[in-house]
């Protein structure tokens, strides 16, 4: 049993390097993942470098509504805010409500998706069932509806988010879960009194891995999209606070007249979330290289 | 296979009264006393109390829910809080633009996807479907009430070739359509792209080379007729979506439609409008996707043999 | 004219890929006469499939990239075609029945519309008369006519394999390519097919390229065989001078293999190692490495073919050691 475990750590840690390898030739995923790191980076420096009360939200409103400059890069808002420092300032609210969402969301699914597909029957029908109603509904309006029922903050957002993401990652782990559960291996576990819980996560969960890594990924765009939007609609991160959407709503009553403040915030989300797509398509291609052809 | 219609149609049944029991108790549990919403600033006690009682609030709740039940049976979902007007009506009355831009929508999406796609999925590992994917990654990178700002800058505020927004005409359908459709279109793109590399590699593809068929038949009258069902589906889900209204391209554009109504309805806590709004969109939605699965039946004889068997 | 109806010389086809390059045939020469069967033998892997494609020029490409030489059919060389005699040629001069039935037919067209559009791009004829062949063509592969609007799903493997033959010779052609037609059939079915094939070609005066890694499908259908080894023929020449004369180590390694039913009991002789990875051949005579007689001459040059007689080849250095012969030199 011994000599089994260290050859499948040997297998593992082999084939994270081939991702890896695999991975590090696309240049698409290398500019994601750069571009995502630099971002990281910067939210956190920008922490240091700029005060919340005095550089982010304190009103200026002699400086109000100028263009782009060398003194101001990105020009300044409504209220003569710079918007170089709102929007590196911003960077944290959309990584930390995307990761955070997803990170949620991922618990929660593949805990209820592991459940469904390992016990099957009447469980896995209401689980199902349940995931279905909600995958209908575009994700959204169910967030809308969540917001608008817990009131507006950034921690009702979070949650809204969240079943959004929990819902896919069920549908994932189920399906995997169900492919696996009947392979031999598994039921020479269960034949060793392995408990379930153990079986579930020593066996099942390192199986599926490779499509949640993926739909990680790709989740945290969509859900960073999806904030910004409900932060557009006036429902998301509550104002002051430097959320790149909110920026744009705000953006959008000055659209004729100082149209770089529609601009500049959407920018940074497209790019944000297209970093996160080519990563996202490398790791598919890098982790399944059968799908690439 | 009108038996599997009308199976189908029963099922529907049971999924609408879920989900509309799940909302309705969502609604109406956590909503706050909407009687001091309404009611006047400085309403007396008793005045609170009469208001209630014409909503019919102090009924437990699962008396009302009934009582709902049956009415919309009836096509009676109730009266808004706010206008005073019938639930049901109002909603009748946005949907149409609803559909007018969910369908524009998808069909400015479906004319550029679709042969992006192939024509992608044809030239795979060249510059050309390099190009394509760029394209739709972008697409589906963007977030879609930015593209609508932007396309509003370029179009109506620069070029002042089109209006910004609200409905009057067909040019003022454009920019809201390309808006919705752009999201769409990125989506669809990469569906039909790796539906078609899926059929690519057939062996019926082969064997219809070795026929003697032109490329061009071999790629549209083999390849995309088995190619279909991913992206019907694909395009189906979309449509479903617009349906239920795009609540963020509804906003930028000042379009009225249901999209907005809800969003509006939530903002002025308006319970029955919002309830109302969102069971009709699920019904809606039961009836698109209805619609679909019978699509494929049409574009593929084994699914047909399949919902005849359970038929 | 020749009375060949195809004839390939030094053909040479790889497939280019990120990890290297296949050499998938190499210098293959072979000819076909009119109204003969050629079996091409051989394992999986050894080239078959890829030389009845480049028949057709139908080498998936990229990948695949025809490097040189001439298939010659009647006369006009096929790798020299256009676009558009390339169509006019296949499925009219020159059809194909693929290895596997269960996916070589589209799934959503009728079995008739698959036959008729074989006769519809080749004749000029309305769709209704096309339909009509269709049937015809049913009928002959022992198919019921009311079946042409079935859909392939509603069939099984041995049906379709027959609707598969019956939209080969749909138009006629010249040379018919089977590859591997029964092996994903039941064994019952197997013969059955074998025998509509051999019925139709002879009512129709057709040749064949028959390419199959079976003996016994081979002893029962072709005037020559070519056996292939890692892209390369190893040997050619008639069946008689193949089965009785044996001359390749490999030849004589399948006929080993085989079960021989009239002495049950006695071992079956396996040929030892596996085939060489295509992408990196060994110098020399790639069946080297597995043959009972090399030497090391052997795995320094590639060995050319060796007349021994008849139209009998064989790509073998042992040959030119005085008296060698299979079986016998120890």
């Amino acid at each position: 049993m011994a000599k089994l475990n260290d050859n499948n750590e040997v297998k593992s840690r082999s084939m994270a390097q081939e991702t890896w390898r695999r991975l590090i030739k696309n240049k698409g995923a290398v500019i994601g993942l750069i571009f995502l790191l630099t971002l990281v980076v910067v939210s956190i420096l920008s922490g240091f470098i700029y005060d919340y009360d005095t550089d982010i939200i304190a009103l200026n409103m002699g400086e109000a509504l100028q263009a782009p400059s060398a003194a101001h890069w990105f020009g300044t808002d409504s209220l003569g805010r710079d918007i170089f420092a709102r929007i590196l300032y911003g960077a944290r609210y959309s990584l930390m409500i995307g990761v955070g969402a997803v990170a949620i969301g991922l618990v929660i699914g593949v805990t209820l998706g592991a459940i469904a597909g390992f016990y099957g029957g009447a469980v896995d029908q209401i689980i199902m069932r349940v995931v279905d109603v909600f995958y209908s509904i575009p994700n959204i309006m169910i967030a809308v509806v969540i917001v608008s029922l817990l009131g507006t903050s950034t921690v009702n957002l979070l949650i809204a988010l969240c079943f959004t993401c929990a819902t896919s990652f069920t549908r994932i782990a189920r399906a995997s879960v169900m492919t696996i559960r009947d392979q031999e291996y598994v039921e020479a576990a269960y034949e060793l009194g392995l408990p379930t819980w153990k079986i579930i996560l020593k066996h099942i969960i390192p199986n599926c891995l490779s499509p949640i890594i993926v739909q990680v990924t790709l989740l945290i765009g969509t859900t960073i999209i999806a904030a910004s939007s409900l932060s557009f609609l006036g429902i998301g991160v509550p104002s002051p606070a430097p959320e790149w959407g909110a920026m744009l709503s705000e953006g959008r009553q000055h659209i004729r007249d100082a149209s770089y403040m529609c601009v500049i915030p959407g920018i940074a989300i497209m790019l944000t979330v297209l970093a996160l797509n080519l990563l996202g398509d490398g790791l598919r291609d890098a982790l399944d290289p059968k799908m690439k052809k | 296979m009108i038996r599997y219609i009308i199976k189908r149609i029963i099922l529907m049944v049971p999924a609408i009264i879920a989900t509309s029991f799940i909302i309705y108790f969502a609604m109406n549990m956590t909503g706050g006393d909407p009687a001091l919403t309404l009611a006047p600033e400085n309403a007396t006690e008793q005045q609170i109390e009469e208001i209630r009682e014409e909503l019919g609030l102090n009924d437990p709740i699962y008396v009302r829910y009934g009582k709902y039940m049956l009415g919309m049976l009836k096509g009676d979902l109730g009266t808004s809080y706010v206008t005073k007007r019938d639930v049901f009506k109002t909603f009748m009355e946005r949907l149409p633009n609803t559909i007018e831009l969910a369908f524009t929508a998808v069909l400015i999406a479906t004319l550029i996807a679709v042969p992006l796609g192939i024509y992608t999925a044809i030239h795979q590992n060249t510059w050309k479907d390099t190009g394509g994917m760029v394209f739709a990654l972008f697409g589906v990178s963007m977030p879609n009430f930015w593209l609508g700002l932007m396309l509003i800058i370029i179009f109506s505020l620069n070029l002042k070739w089109l209006p910004s927004g609200g409905k009057e005409g067909i040019r003022s359908l454009i920019l809201p359509a390309l808006t919705v459709g752009m999201g769409f279109a990125a989506l669809i793109t990469r569906t039909t792209r790796s539906a078609m590399l899926d059929v690519i590699r057939q062996d019926y593809m082969t064997t219809a080379r070795a026929k003697g068929a032109s490329e061009k038949t071999v790629i549209f009258q083999h390849g995309l007729k088995n190619a279909l069902i991913p992206i019907i589906t694909v395009i189906g889900m979309q449509l479903s979506n617009a349906l239920t209204g795009s609540v963020l391209a509804e906003t930028v554009f000042s379009w009225p439609g249901v999209g907005r109504l809800i969003v509006d309805s939530i903002s002025k806590r308006d319970t029955p409008m919002v309830t109302g709004a969102i069971i009709m969109s699920c019904v809606l939605m039961c009836v698109v996707n209805l619609v679909i699965d019978l699509i494929y039946a049409f574009f593929d004889p084994r699914i047909k043999a399949q919902y005849s068997r359970k038929g | 004219m020749t009375d060949k109806i195809l004839e390939v010389k030094d053909l040479v086809v790889q497939y280019v890929t990120d990890d290297g390059c296949v050499e998938a045939v190499n210098d293959l020469s072979f000819s076909i006469g009119k109204k003969k069967t050629l079996g091409l033998v051989g394992e999986t892997g050894a080239g078959k499939t890829t030389t009845a494609l480049s028949i057709l020029n139908l080498i998936p490409s990229p990948p695949g990239e025809i490097k040189s030489g001439s298939i010659m059919l009647d006369g006009s060389d096929v790798l020299t075609m256009d676009q558009e005699e390339l169509q006019k040629m296949r499925g009219n001069d020159v059809a194909m029945i693929f290895q596997d039935p269960m996916t070589a037919l589209n799934p959503v067209m009728t079995i008739g519309e698959q036959i008729a559009e074989s006769i519809e791009l080749h004749e000029k004829i309305s769709k209704k008369e096309s339909m009509e062949r269709a049937k015809e063509m049913l009928k002959l592969v022992g198919i019921a006519e009311s079946r042409a609007y079935d859909y392939p799903h509603q069939f099984s493997g041995g049906m379709r394999q027959r609707v598969v033959i019956a939209i080969a010779l749909a138009c006629n052609p010249k040379l018919l390519l089977a590859d591997e037609p029964t092996t994903a059939l039941d064994v019952t079915i197997q013969a059955q097919v074998l025998e509509l094939i051999k019925k139709l070609i002879t009512e129709r005066d057709m040749s064949m390229l028959l390419i199959t890694h079976d003996l016994g499908v081979v002893a029962e259908v072709c005037d020559d065989v070519a056996v292939m080894y890692a892209g390369r023929i190893v040997e050619i020449g008639t069946a008689a001078e193949i089965f009785n004369e044996t001359a390749h180590p490999y030849t004589e390694g399948l006929f080993n293999s085989l079960p021989n039913l009239k002495q049950r009991g006695e071992k079956l002789v396996p040929i030892t190692g596996m085939m060489p990875d295509p992408m990196d051949l060994p110098e020399g005579c790639s069946f080297a490495p597995r043959c009972p007689y090399a030497t090391e001459a052997c795995k320094k040059a590639n060995p050319g073919l060796r007349h021994l007689g008849g139209s009998h080849y064989v790509a073998c250095q042992a040959y030119e050691r005085e008296n060698f012969k299979l079986g016998g030199e120890q």
